[in-house]
């Protein structure tokens, strides 16, 4: 009863417990935080906008993107993974969300940004629906845990819109 | 030396209704075992509710040996998700974010594009010759819990098998002599 054998297994059995416990907290410890973000996000210009040649609308932006997500950050958090989505419907498709622009921030010290850029994917429309098109602007974040579950949220700006021509 | 001669006096004077004991306890930790994974299937949804990260593409959200736990429910794909899909040809399963969503009206049908965060450019390359967009049967799960570093248990195992017969070979071994 007393062996090496069943003090070893005791020992690794307890650590291993206790571990798994931590853990569990850590991870139900980040419902305690109410994050509150703020963002703010305006289209400078419209570089360029045109048919394809097999028939999909696409655009070029500049973007100006501010965004302060430093509540969002606990002991738990490994990074956030954040980026911006047009979104909008056409006649076909009941949602379109096309990526515009992501980033990963991988502390508090880095969470209150501001960027100045153009989209870093291609803004293609499944189509040619995009002329005159009112879009929102999402802004979303998808926190990455030490370990445990993880969390994700939005700020939807609505109220943009593309030209009624190719330009 | 001692305990070696112990274990051999024990194999030694098994009966027969200590043999079965045994074998019925063995059998009982393999069918727990298989329990604990196929109930994990049918509270999640997913056909394999843990996945191991392969690759270094989700850098550094998702580094070789993390674990993730899927989960795989109605809720329509969205973007930024983390889902992990299969591409016809290929046998490994990719845990890759959405970037691009486009939802049909009338049927309800996706079209997702993915990319590796830690990747250049999206998945267009790794998808089968001329496919474009991934669709909802692609899909196995979302990520919706991480785990880290314990999946490297089974990275080494798969990568030198050696250790995993020598672990076997000597959980087995204490299962027999044990005494109770």
């Amino acid at each position: 009863m007393h062996s090496f054998g069943y003090r070893a297994n005791a020992v690794l059995t307890f650590a291993v417990t206790i571990l798994a416990v931590m853990c569990t907290i850590a991870s139900l410890s980040d419902n305690l935080n109410v994050p509150s973000p703020t963002a703010d996000v305006k289209v400078l210009n419209i570089n360029w906008f045109q048919k394809q040649p097999h028939g999909n609308d696409e655009v070029s932006l500049t973007l100006n993107i501010s965004a302060n997500l430093q509540s969002m950050f606990t002991w738990n958090t490994k990074q956030v993974f954040v980026f911006l989505a047009a979104e909008y419907e056409t006649q076909q498709n009941s949602l379109n969300q096309v990526s515009l622009w992501d980033g990963i921030i991988p502390s508090k010290e880095h969470a209150k940004f501001w960027i100045h850029t153009t989209n870093k994917y291609r803004f293609t429309d499944q189509g040619s629906n995009l002329r005159g098109k009112e879009f929102n602007l999402t802004l979303h974040w998808h926190v990455m845990p030490k370990t445990g579950k993880m969390f994700a949220g939005k700020i939807v700006m609505p109220g943009y819109s593309l030209p009624e021509e190719y330009r | 030396m001692g305990w070696v001669g112990d274990a051999v006096e024990s194999i030694k004077s098994l009966q027969i209704r200590q043999v079965l004991l045994q074998a019925v306890s063995l059998g009982m930790i393999v069918t727990s075992a298989l329990i604990i994974w196929k109930g994990l299937m049918c509270v999640t949804g997913s056909e394999s509710p843990v996945v191991v990260v392969l690759s270094g593409s989700m850098e550094p959200g998702f580094k070789r040996g993390d674990i993730l736990f899927l989960h795989m429910s109605k809720a329509p794909i969205r973007a930024g998700e983390i889902v992990v899909f299969n591409v016809d040809g290929r046998e490994i399963p990719i845990v890759h974010r959405v970037i691009k969503v486009h939802e049909r009206k009338d049927t309800g049908e996706v079209d997702v594009l993915t990319k590796g965060d830690n990747n250049f450019g999206d998945d267009r390359l790794l998808y089968a010759q001329g496919q474009l967009w991934l669709q909802r049967h692609h899909i196995m799960g979302r990520a919706v819990g991480f785990l880290p570093y314990v999946g490297w248990v089974t990275i080494i195992m798969t990568e030198k098998p050696i250790i995993k017969y020598l672990l076997i070979g000597a959980l087995g071994l204490l299962v027999v002599t044990s005494k109770d």
